[in-house]
């Protein structure tokens, strides 16, 4: 159920290629990771300009009685915030991988998505941690 | 609509409210009237409530009908030591000798009130073993943050900043990491082991020159008297770190134990738990701060003192004494004033005559028939569900709902079904380290028949697992409201009533 | 043989039934259920007095009461951060039933309905007092309400200094001073009647004032929200709510956080407490907001009902990085203060306020006319105002009392002289409310005369 054409890290996230030339690519959580969050109820978010970085925490989610940090999953800047998330944070709950993504960023090396996990590998990873 | 006796109570008092009402006539200017000051500075609409007096009464009566209580229901709400609050405490409290003096009206008229304050601190010196008390903070955190401050100060005054570290077991009370947070330290997690002992290979490695302090809560949060304590406190105080002491759970160790012998440099307690005083929905409660001879200096302000008058009478002991003259005195090295004025008086009054009524024989037998009842308890239900720390307990006793949740329902549905059968939930999920954690606390002010109507309801729920889990996973049935949506409080906060 | 048993009346089980509850423990003493306390430590000597019936308690509580003035027992003109106001009888009889008095916080927001309403209730009144958009449940008290805002405005604004005004309680600068010691916050004096430019920078995170100020008089706000938001700081304001009655709220001047001390509102003064600490600020802070927040929502059939909300602020959840540590507050008082407020509605409130300004006007205009007395200080007023005496302030306080008559704070010492002008070097600090006759006041006057 975890998307093929993206790539995961063990903290959950996802990071999908929009844009190769541009080296922009969307990010968010996983299927798994808003599961166990639960209702997800708040996002604290950077803004556009942000540099962010590899595993560098760049924001939070709350859920009604949790706080987990947000980790990037790659190294650049923000060029987008999903606004919607703030007045529908279920979005997240309901659409982890589409309508429920979290930031764009321009990233300084694509090469970085390669140490990411694949698809495979995610679910793997996860059925792991079971 | 809310069942709420026979009164509506879903109208809000501003959606009551109809123009031209009043619920207080105010007495009539008896001065001549003197000359406003600019209309500027003058508001022009108020946004307060019209609405007659029966209405009132019968609104808030109405409202607290909602509500289970002490009074009216059993309370085991784990760490809370929901016991009786007795109503002599109360209507003493509201003496006007006590209720109606300014705090800073002069000491020389308000002997009575520091005598009180002067007493209440050495009777909470002699119970836990410790040589100065300041009553100033109004609730266990706010005396966890003097505390902690006070470990700050001490270090520092001997020169030694590198103190940044407090390490905090991971059973701990959220408050434990926030207080050492607000003065400053970085917290660090301390492991518990498989007996739920602070593990002393985790300590080990924390203790050096980095370590402040520790804040260890007694009996743990597990409901258990950690075994290692007195080598807990062994080994900080060889690093040159101070050992607090959170005493929300100092129900269990009434005249059993104190902990300044066992080795704790300071230590808070909750008056509005073990001392009785009403917790009236969430506070006020009452704080005190009881530290060792090396603390003392650097007490929250202001401490009672004595002094007498005239100043050498030849007596030894003001205490008792006729002559002697209380004042509010500033500690020579005190972290400073952490409240408005001298802390919840009110509240300090209730906790003072709790125990006069108790006295040395009472005290004891608080502590003993409040684990007596826990293991009655635990005893009862250990087959019903799962006991995580298969040990004799304290005060409280901590099971798990791991058996229920592999038949799915969770810890938090067989609470909510405990409301169906009149009783008060548990704590629920806490400490952190047990899974699915219900915590219960009976208090030793709960009779025999009531300890076992709770278990049968207990049993009763554990069979309705089996039975008929729908009936539990969709409690409660019987309360004013079900199950609330949370989720939309938090997405679309609605803090106050804005007109509809 | 005595068994060492002592049955209190708090206390039901007897000594059968500890017996048999522990026959069925397999123990044989109530002692042995201690045994992992080391035997070195256990059981120690307890020096305590002996226990008292109920007759005795009231009879030694009722000596020790009786050797304290009671607010009532005579004309009291003190005030200076705890007053005497009117309470209504419902007050007391409401709050203390025992469903609300002796309830946990409301945890279990099904069996909680009554205290979670109050408090959404209360929320509702604090915010419109103040015109502010958002109130919480309570802080402990008005000082420590007001420290915590000081923390606030260091957060959202990331800045490390905070500007207060010398006309602040200094009882309250202490407290900040207790709370911010140890995160390197720069609590530097401001004077709020002098120009502000300068006085302010970027590195300010909030202007801290008091309103009525600590000597009574009303600060501009309009002119102190306007230098506080030209340097980016945050106007956080502590106000008395009963002066809400009849003056402005700080709101109306955009101010980002108003805390207060919520006593007047029909909290006894209990010699300094418990009262209850009041905290509003602006939607967009919300969330870092310290205390409880209650939130109104729908149950599962769609009934309206209120829960504890937010929550993600709080230490139980966010622990070490939680907005406060503030757990247990004041709710009981939060009651009273909604019922007060309900009680004295909309024309009680600005009735009550108006008697308090005309009396303290009129004793202040009576005070002026006795020879050797002056009143130092120019501007408006509320209830409090500084009287510059003929003789040592400590002196006619003494003679007030022979009289009767409890009289003003001396600030005249340390230090409440420091931010008066050089001449008001025999300062009194009167307090006159609706709870003072013409006749109290006249007898203040008369004692006074005795000075000139």
């Amino acid at each position: 159920m975890n998307p093929e054409d993206r790539k995961y890290t063990q903290e959950h996230e996802w990071a999908k290629v929009e844009d190769a030339a541009a080296r922009l690519v969307a990010v968010g959580i996983t299927h798994y990771a808003q599961d166990e969050l639960g209702d997800i109820v708040y996002f604290d978010l950077p803004q556009v300009g942000d540099k962010v970085a590899y595993m560098e925490k760049m924001g939070e989610v709350e859920s009604v009685k949790a706080v987990s940090d947000l980790f990037s999953p790659v190294t650049g800047q923000v060029s987008a915030v999903n606004d919607a998330l703030i007045d529908h944070p279920e979005l997240v709950n309901d659409d982890p991988f589409e309508a429920g993504w979290i930031v764009r960023v321009v990233l300084e090396d694509l090469a970085e998505l390669d140490n990411l996990m694949s698809a495979a590998d995610y679910e793997a990873y996860i059925q792991g941690t079971h | 609509m809310l069942k709420g006796g026979t009164r509506d109570t879903t109208r809000l008092l501003m959606e009551r409210s109809v123009p031209g009402r009043v619920g207080a006539v105010a007495p009539p200017l008896d001065v001549p009237a003197q000359p406003l000051p600019d209309a500027a500075l003058l508001r022009a609409g108020l946004a307060l409530p019209e609405v007659s007096e029966p209405e009132v009464v019968q609104y808030f009566t109405g409202l607290s009908q909602l509500n289970f209580s002490i009074d009216t229901q059993f309370y085991p709400l784990g760490s809370c030591t929901m016991k009786y609050n007795p109503k002599v405490n109360d209507e003493v409290a509201f003496l006007p000798g006590f209720a109606a003096i300014h705090p800073l009206q002069p000491e020389e008229t308000a002997q009575g009130a520091l005598e009180l304050l002067y007493r209440l601190q050495g009777f909470l010196g002699e119970i836990t073993g410790m040589a100065g008390v300041s009553l100033a903070t109004l609730a266990g955190a706010h005396g966890e943050l003097a505390g902690v401050l006070m470990m700050r100060a001490y270090h520092q005054a001997r020169g030694d900043f590198r103190r940044t570290k407090m390490a905090i077991p991971d059973s701990a009370h959220g408050t434990n990491p926030a207080s050492a947070a607000m003065a400053g330290f970085d917290v660090v997690t301390l492991a518990s082991d498989a007996d739920g002992n602070v593990d002393l290979d985790a300590l080990h490695e924390l203790a050096g020159p980095e370590l402040a302090g520790v804040m260890i809560t007694l009996p743990s949060t597990l409901g258990l008297f950690d075994r290692n304590i007195v080598e807990v406190c062994r080994i900080v105080h060889q690093a040159g770190g101070l050992v607090y002491g959170d005493g929300a759970n100092m129900n269990a160790l009434l005249g059993r134990v104190k902990l300044g012998d066992l080795g704790f440099d300071v230590i808070h307690l909750n008056l509005h738990k073990t001392f009785s005083t009403p917790h009236g929905g969430g506070g006020p409660g009452a704080g005190p701060v009881c530290c060792g001879p090396e603390l003392v200096p650097y007490l929250a302000a202001p401490v009672v003192n004595v002094v007498d008058v005239p100043p050498d009478d030849g007596k030894a002991d003001p205490e008792w004494d006729e002559t002697a003259f209380y004042i509010l005195d500033t500690p020579e090295h005190s972290i400073g004033k952490i409240s408005g004025f001298h802390g919840n008086f009110g509240v300090l009054v209730r906790a003072y005559t709790y125990i006069r009524t108790l006295g040395d024989a009472g005290i004891k037998s608080i502590s003993g028939n409040a684990v007596l009842n826990a293991n009655y308890l635990l005893n009862k239900l250990r087959d019903d569900y799962y006991l995580p720390y298969d040990r004799p307990c304290m005060h409280e006793v901590v099971f798990s709902a791991d058996w229920q949740r592999e038949r799915g329902v969770s810890g938090l549905e067989v609470a909510k079904r405990l409301l169906d059968y009149g009783f008060h939930a548990p704590t629920m999920y806490f400490p952190l380290i047990v899974h699915e954690a219900l915590m219960i606390e009976p208090t030793e002010a709960e009779n025999r028949d009531t300890l076992d109507a709770f278990i049968q309801a207990l049993q009763a729920i554990n069979r309705e697992t089996d039975e008929n889990p729908e009936l539990v996973r969709q409690a409660p049935h019987t309360t004013p409201v079900s199950r609330l949506d949370e989720a939309r409080a938090a997405r679309q906060p609605d803090l106050r009533w804005r007109g509809e | 043989m005595t068994t060492g048993h002592f049955q209190s009346h708090y206390i039901p089980n007897t000594e059968l039934e500890q017996a048999e509850m522990l026959a069925a423990l397999g123990l044989a003493s109530v002692d042995e259920l201690f045994a992992d306390i080391p035997a070195a430590f256990r059981n120690p000597p307890l020096d305590l007095p002996a226990p008292l019936s109920e007759l005795e308690i009231q009879r030694e509580l009722a000596a020790l009461a009786g050797k304290n003035r009671p607010l009532g027992s005579g004309p009291s003109f003190l005030g200076a951060g705890a007053y005497h106001h009117f309470i209504p009888a419902i007050v007391k009889a409401l709050m203390t039933r025992g469903e609300f008095l002796t309830a946990y916080t409301p945890y279990q927001p099904e069996v909680s309905q009554g205290t979670l309403q109050v408090i959404y209730e209360f929320q509702t009144l604090i915010s419109n007092l103040y015109g502010m958009e958002v109130a919480n449940a309570g802080m402990y008290d008005g000082a420590t309400s007001l420290a915590e805002g000081v923390l606030m405005a260091c957060r959202v604004t990331r800045r490390r200094r905070a500007a207060v005004a010398d006309t602040l309680s200094p009882a309250y600068l202490q407290v900040i001073r207790t709370y911010c010691q140890a995160h390197g916050i720069d609590l530097y004096p401001v004077s709020p009647a002098a120009d502000l430019e300068g006085q302010l920078d970027g590195d300010t995170a909030g202007l801290i004032v008091q309103y009525p100020n600590f000597y009574g008089g009303i600060e501009d706000l309009a002119r102190l929200s306007a230098a506080a938001h030209d340097r980016g700081a945050l106007l956080v304001v502590s106000a008395d709510p009963l002066a809400m009655g009849m003056f402005q709220p700080p709101g109306h001047y955009d101010a980002d956080i108003v805390t207060g001390e919520g006593q007047p509102l029909g909290i006894p003064a209990s010699y300094g407490g418990p009262y209850v600490g009041l905290f509003t600020t602006k939607e967009r802070y919300m969330r870092q907001m310290p205390s409880r927040l209650v939130g109104r929502t729908v149950d599962a059939q769609g009934r309206n009902g209120y829960v504890l909300t937010l929550q993600t602020r709080e230490q139980h959840i966010r622990r070490e990085r939680a907005t406060s540590n503030i757990c247990t507050n004041e709710a009981l008082y939060a009651l009273a203060a909604t019922i007060y407020l309900a009680a004295l509605g909309k024309q009680g409130l600005r009735q009550i306020a108006e008697l308090c300004y005309h009396k303290a006007h009129y004793a202040a205009a009576q005070i002026e006319q006795l020879s050797g007395y002056s009143l130092p200080l120019e501007g408006p007023f509320f209830q409090e105002f500084v009287v510059q005496c003929p003789q040592p302030p400590a002196e006619i306080n003494r003679q007030l009392l022979e009289r009767n008559i409890l009289g003003g704070l001396d600030v005249s010492i340390s230090p409440y002289r420091d931010p008066l002008p050089p001449e008001v070097d025999r300062g009194i600090l009167l307090c006159v409310t609706e709870m003072n006759t013409r006749q109290d006041i006249d007898a203040l006057i008369a004692g006074l005369a005795e000075f000139s």
